[in-house]
């Protein structure tokens, strides 16, 4: 096979509040033998918040930051869920809209760039499934995770809106029976559980604007897990970490019981399967113990 | 005319049972189907009531998907029910489905539940064009095609509430509108005819009702039978309430405003100065888990942030691509 070579969108979080989920990428990337270029160029996709305030100015910056994937010639690989959705979302708007793209484009020629349309955006998971194979990774686990039972927390912002979403994924997935991490999760040799909340939202986006609201998805997600004897659980969105190993206080108190998993992300378990050390995973940033290695 | 075959398969259905009148719990009753490629959902509730149980109750009425009325869950999804086809369902769930109404709390009777909640938010944000038309008037009042085409689709809710019951604030917060309610404030306040134009806005931007609650599940944008994409209108309405200068501070406001000014500031997020900035003195409650985060690392300080590469074109972008004010 040819060597496997993306454009890293690294997002703000993976820099800052989850330096192990850069390690881990870095880690299992080189691991896979897939290349990463890092888009050092790249600002924030707005996290969907910028988009509340000012709807084209988020497009521009997207458009500006896929342009220099596309300088590369590379496929733009995601590492966050929310990331995916705005670059996604741009992506598309400005792909079918001639209008948009010409009005987006105008801008981008201020500071001599063009957003043209031929770089695709995938998540990390989604280039792992579709172009290196769940079965090539079967074959490289060193360390199977047999004596875990591990809970998939798939994050929203990869599997919905499905449309946009299928747009970018080989594998479509089904946002209300969604596969991928649990097939990822079985190729790493685990045994995946099967629980109502894997699909739903853990609250990160309103965690300042609606704390309760948001400590209640958190809590039942975490109890969801538990009560399908989830040793942890893997998350592919570096937010749905953030909100799910961080706040269980606030979850448990929201929801009148106590609750909390170690939650990696899911390079963590791939690294781990292949056998890639908990420094080089930096597994002690976690809040929730990961006391299992 | 397809020329596709007509399959028949067998399928287990599990549907939901409980008349308030009489049932203490709500129970399942199992029944089992053989189930042809050509039928949509309602065609099974209405085999159900006429082949199994004449007291099994459900809503339809236009079988076209128009109504709304027909709206209930299939294994969790929210399904129009005379709009979805049966072979769909089994491609995506299998030969076991279970058949249960929008919100099983608010189930009066098999499928039908008390729509009130729903009903009243969407009087609160007073649906109708407000205008102040002369009593003879001598000319329509016109509405252009691109002004038109600024509803956005949102005037194609038939108010099913799918959406309604699917969004999980609604399900936890009371207060809180919901996506289909706000999808129709968008619609008005989006419609060049209407006068209140400023009056709504205001009222949607008060605390309460949560136009700032959302948490960007994407879950009303999945389900609706009808593209409303309500996310999207209540993007707009934010977009709105910045760009007439609406907006007044609070947390939700400060924290959009927040990205744009880290953004301006270092390409990337500042991600501790943005909690700061959207939190002011409310930060206070943040300091027991920031403290656990920096003793794990999991915390960068203001100077330890990397900026991206080339911030000029940033900076330079931020500055003349933004209009909204605040
Ligand atoms: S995106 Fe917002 S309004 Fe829509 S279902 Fe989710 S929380 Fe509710
Ligand atoms: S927005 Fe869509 S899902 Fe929501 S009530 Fe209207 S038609 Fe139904
Ligand atoms: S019966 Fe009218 S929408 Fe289904």
């Amino acid at each position: 096979m040819e060597k496997l070579k993306y454009a890293l969108f690294t997002g703000c979080t993976a820099k800052q509040s989850t330096p192990e989920q850069m390690l881990s990428t870095m880690a299992v990337a080189d691991k896979l033998g897939i290349e990463l270029v890092e888009l050092t160029e790249a600002s924030c996709c707005g996290a969907s918040h910028l988009q509340d305030y000012d709807d084209f100015l988020s497009l521009v910056l997207n458009a500006r930051n896929i342009a220099y994937a596309e300088k590369h010639g590379l496929t733009m690989v995601t590492i966050c869920n929310t990331c995916q959705l705005n670059t996604a979302m741009t992506k598309h708007r400005l792909d079918n809209n001639a209008d948009l793209k010409a009005r987006v484009n105008e801008k981008l020629g201020e500071v001599g760039l063009e957003y043209k349309g031929t770089s695709l955006v995938t998540h990390f998971l989604y280039a792992i499934i579709d172009d290196f194979g769940l079965d090539k990774i079967k074959e490289m686990v060193v360390t199977p995770l047999s004596q875990f039972n591990i809970a998939p927390f798939y994050g929203c912002h990869n599997i919905r809106p499905s449309e946009l979403q299928n747009e970018t994924h080989k594998t479509p997935e089904n946002p209300y029976n969604p596969t991928s991490l649990d097939d990822l999760i079985i190729a790493c040799g685990g045994q995946n559980v099967d629980y109502e909340e894997k699909n739903k939202c853990c609250g990160f986006h309103a965690e300042l604007q609606a704390p309760h609201t948001a400590a209640v998805l958190t809590g039942n997600a975490i109890a969801g897990a538990m009560d399908g004897n989830a040793d942890w659980m893997v998350t592919p969105c570096p937010l749905c970490h953030l909100k799910l190993d961080t706040q269980t206080a606030h979850a448990s108190t929201a929801i009148g019981r106590d609750v909390a998993l170690p939650v990696l992300h899911m390079q963590q378990m791939i690294g781990l399967a292949l056998g890639c050390t908990s420094e080089e995973l930096g597994l002690k940033h976690h809040l929730t113990k990961v006391d299992f290695v | 005319m397809s020329t596709n075959a007509i399959t028949t398969q067998k399928v287990n259905f599990n549907v939901f049972r409980f008349n308030s009148d009489v049932d203490y719990l709500p129970y399942y009753e199992k029944y089992e189907m053989e189930v042809t490629s050509e039928e949509v959902v309602l065609d099974i509730l209405n085999r159900i009531k006429w082949d199994h149980d004449g007291s099994f109750s459900y809503r339809r009425s236009c079988r076209h998907g128009i109504c709304g009325a027909c709206a209930i869950q299939v294994n969790g999804r929210q399904t129009l029910a005379c709009k979805e086809s049966m072979s769909d369902m089994v491609e995506l769930f299998g030969n076991e489905l279970t058949i249960e109404p929008q919100s099983k709390k608010r189930a009066v009777k098999d499928m039908i539940i008390d729509k009130g909640d729903f009903w009243e938010k969407h009087d609160a944000i007073k649906p109708y064009l407000i205008s102040d038309v002369e009593e003879h008037p001598e000319h329509e009042h016109l509405v252009t095609p691109a002004e038109a085409e600024e509803l956005n689709e949102a005037d194609l809710c038939i108010q099913c509430g799918a959406c309604h019951y699917a969004c999980p604030v609604v399900e936890i917060n009371d207060d809180f509108f919901g996506p289909a309610a706000f999808a129709k404030a968008y619609r008005f306040e989006a419609d060049v005819r209407d006068d209140a134009h400023d009056e709504r806005l205001q009222e949607l931007h008060a605390e309460k009702q949560g136009l700032w609650d959302c948490v960007k599940c994407m879950e009303c944008a999945e389900v609706c039978p009808k593209d409303v994409d309500p996310i999207s209108k209540i993007t707009s309405l934010h977009n709105m309430l910045f760009k007439e200068g609406v907006a007044t501070s609070n947390v939700a406001t400060r924290h959009a405003v927040g990205f744009k000014h880290s953004i301006a500031r270092n390409g990337v997020l500042d991600e501790g100065g943005l909690v700061l900035y959207s939190e002011m003195a409310g930060i206070v409650k943040h300091v027991p888990v920031a403290l656990k985060m920096f003793s794990k690392g999991k915390i960068v300080p203001p100077w330890g942030i990397t900026k991206s590469d080339n911030l000029d074109e940033i900076k330079k972008l931020v500055a003349s691509s933004s209009t909204a004010k605040f």
